[in-house]
């Protein structure tokens, strides 16, 4: 036994008087070469030189919006836009404050509905992460982010306008709120979820009932990224023209009318008026359309920084 | 003399605790309010699968009766007159395939082209390469530089999904259209037997329509793509370039394959975004029911339709219109579950190694 071991191990040794055979027989070593006469160096070269063209590329749409924004909407930008009601065709002048003031009731509207829902969701499913039910309403909320935002509208036109008879602020909300709904379930699970597990426990442990965890220590806690979820949603809904076209419609008047708003009759919207202006022959109304698509873009990034602001801070920890 | 310091005051505050008052099971009150608060957390959660349910069977009950009447023809008809109650929508199905098919092409090219590029961190090795040259890549300043630009970088593409489509239609109406029509009428001049390039651009077609798209679903696809490639283990990077392969070999012989169920999940969930995105098109594809592959030739899609039709629908097209919806609504769920399955798997596969 002992005497094979030993033999079998001798035979791994090499011979002194061989030489060690050259690693590096049968290798091009020409071929490593850093030089731009090799094809493989070149192709690599070419090759990222074609995906930075490609990613600049990409970006020039993004800053020829930008300028023309700034360019055709900056000029015809004043503060009299905000106070006036849109002009009848072949009238100049004229503004979109009562297009402002719909566009941010309907999304604050839909902002209520779908903030309790959206967060209590998103604690239930950073809670009962396993669970079958969990598993399933992740699954619904992702399936609902890519959900066209024209079904939305259709939907709120069968469920809302159909039902009370008639377009209003109330039917728009709903249909952005739909749209609002899966961002913030999601941003506020992932925000819960990151709640370090110790907190929590600590909270149990001190003999908090689980209503008491979520409010005293999960929700202040995730506070910062369910705050970014709502700000993004919010963002995005702000932008929204398919759902509002017609279950808001569009109106001329304001809102409030004789000191009440009344939130069942058809309200206009930013984004309605930029879709209408743009397909008029009016040149006043063109460059409304532009002003008024200034005015949306610069809400909406200012909704995008604000929840970008809070998310920050969670990032450095 | 004796100056109050936190710990004295922490020292005040706990002894002045009524042990009987904090060390007390919860009440039946507060008991009550918990189970309450969680049944209304499962509560809230069961409402967003029923919220599914009922938006499919909303849409599904408002357009049986279109359903009884046309049947199946409605799908392969081609004639759309209201006048004669004849409905089908063959053209728009049609068109919002052919637009969306076009757009990912492009968006997809790009998009994953953009990935790669903010995978890599081209522009931060650029920046510090540049900054070594004046010996400042240490700077506390300027140091963060590399960092600050790829951050930016990767803000701006995703802004591009932050501008709203009626916006880009706006843009694409009174910049784009202007700007691609004498090469397009050149084109048809020149290659005019090519199906492609059938018919003159006039104004509204396909080609400004699917150019918008394809911006629209580009950060999609960059901002998943870039994940999944971020996601691949450094160490199949290390060991590719350790057996001296060379970047590009890198990323096409073991990056992309590795990632690839993430990007291909990604680019399925742009497709999604295509087929329902609605004012780009509804502005720019010309709303002619015309079912053709010529690139400048106008068209129309189902989601256009709808947003054309439903402000003045009468009460006997809303049946139809609905059915149209129903078909969008199961075009486009079939395709977002299948990326939602997709990007899952490749999730579960990520960790599994």
């Amino acid at each position: 036994m002992s005497k094979d071991s030993v033999s079998s191990k001798q035979e791994f040794i090499p011979a002194q008087n061989q030489p060690a055979p050259n690693p590096l027989e049968g290798v091009d070593l020409a071929e490593l070469e850093l030089s731009l006469y090799r094809p493989r160096t070149l192709t690599s070269i070419l090759l990222s030189s074609l995906v930075t063209c490609m990613t600049f590329l990409a970006l020039i749409p993004l800053f020829a919006v930008l300028w023309m924004l700034i360019w055709r909407g900056g000029q015809k930008l004043s503060l009299s836009l905000f106070t006036q009601l849109p002009p009848a065709p072949l009238e100049q002048g004229g503004g979109f404050g009562n297009a402002v003031i719909g566009t941010l009731i309907m999304v604050g509207l839909a902002a209520l509905i779908t903030i309790p829902l959206g967060v209590l969701t998103g604690l239930f499913l950073a809670e009962a992460k396993e669970s079958k039910l969990a598993e399933t309403v992740r699954f619904a909320a992702k399936v609902l982010t890519g959900f066209p935002s024209i079904l939305a509208g259709v939907f709120a036109y069968g469920a809302v306008v159909l039902a009370t008879g008639g377009f209003s602020a109330v039917a728009g909300a709903i249909a952005l709120s739909i749209l609002m709904l899966p961002t913030i379930i999601l941003t506020s699970e992932s925000a819960i979820a990151m709640v370090p597990a110790k907190m929590k426990e600590a909270a149990i442990g001190m003999g908090a009932t689980g209503a008491q965890t979520a409010w005293m220590v999960l929700l202040p806690t995730a506070m910062p990224g369910i705050l970014t979820g709502i700000m993004l949603a919010v963002a995005r809904a702000a932008g929204e023209t398919a759902p509002l076209l017609f279950t808001a419609l569009f109106s001329n008047y304001w809102l409030i009318s004789s000191g009440r708003a009344d939130l069942m009759q058809p309200t206009a919207s930013l984004a309605v008026l930029i879709y209408n202006f743009s397909g008029m022959p009016f040149a006043n109304q063109v460059e409304l359309a532009w002003a008024a698509a200034l005015v949306l873009v610069l809400i909406v990034l200012i909704f995008n920084l604000i929840g970008q602001s809070f998310s920050r801070p969670q990032i450095q920890q | 003399m004796a100056t109050v310091t936190r710990q004295d005051q922490v020292r005040a505050e706990v002894a002045a605790w009524n042990p009987a008052q904090i060390w007390q099971p919860p009440t039946r009150a507060q008991r009550w309010y918990d189970g309450a608060f969680r049944r209304l957390c499962f509560v809230f959660a069961g409402f967003t699968i029923l919220l599914i349910v009922w938006l499919v069977a909303e849409i599904a009950f408002r357009a049986m009766p279109a359903f009884r009447q046309y049947g199946l023809a409605f799908l392969y008809g081609t004639t759309w007159d209201p006048n004669k109650a004849q409905y089908a929508i063959l053209p728009e199905i049609w068109g919002t395939l052919y637009t969306s098919l076009l757009a990912l092409i492009i968006g997809s090219a790009f998009g994953v082209a953009a990935a790669i590029f903010l995978s890599e961190g081209y522009l931060g090795e650029a920046v510090f390469k540049g900054l070594r040259a004046f010996n400042l890549h240490f700077h506390p300043i300027w140091g963060k530089l590399p960092d600050r630009l790829e951050l930016l970088l990767k803000n701006l593409i995703e802004l591009l999904a932050a501008v709203p489509s009626v916006v880009y239609g706006l843009w694409g109406i009174f910049v784009i259209i202007p700007m691609i029509r004498p090469a397009a009428n050149w084109l048809h001049q020149e290659f005019g037997w090519i199906p492609f390039f059938s018919t003159t651009l006039s104004g509204p077609g396909i080609l400004p329509a699917v150019f918008v798209l394809s911006i629209m679903i580009l950060p999609t696809i960059t901002a998943i793509s870039r994940d999944a490639l971020v996601a691949v283990p450094p160490k199949l990077r290390m060991a590719a370039y350790g057996l001296g392969a060379t970047r590009w070999e890198t990323i096409l012989g073991v990056l992309l394959p590795t990632a690839s169920r993430g990007i291909f999940g990604g680019i399925v969930l742009g497709f999604g975004r295509a087929l329902g995105e609605t004012m780009a098109l509804a502005m720019l594809v010309g709303n002619a029911n015309r079912l053709t592959v010529s690139l400048f030739s106008p068209a129309n899609t189902l989601a256009a339709l709808l947003a054309n039709n439903f402000p003045e629908a009468s009460p006997r097209d809303i049946p139809v219109l609905m059915y149209a919806a129903l078909v969008l609504l199961a075009i486009t769920l079939v395709v977002n579950i299948f990326g939602a399955l997709v990007l899952e798997r490749a999730a579960a596969k990520a960790e599994a190694k």
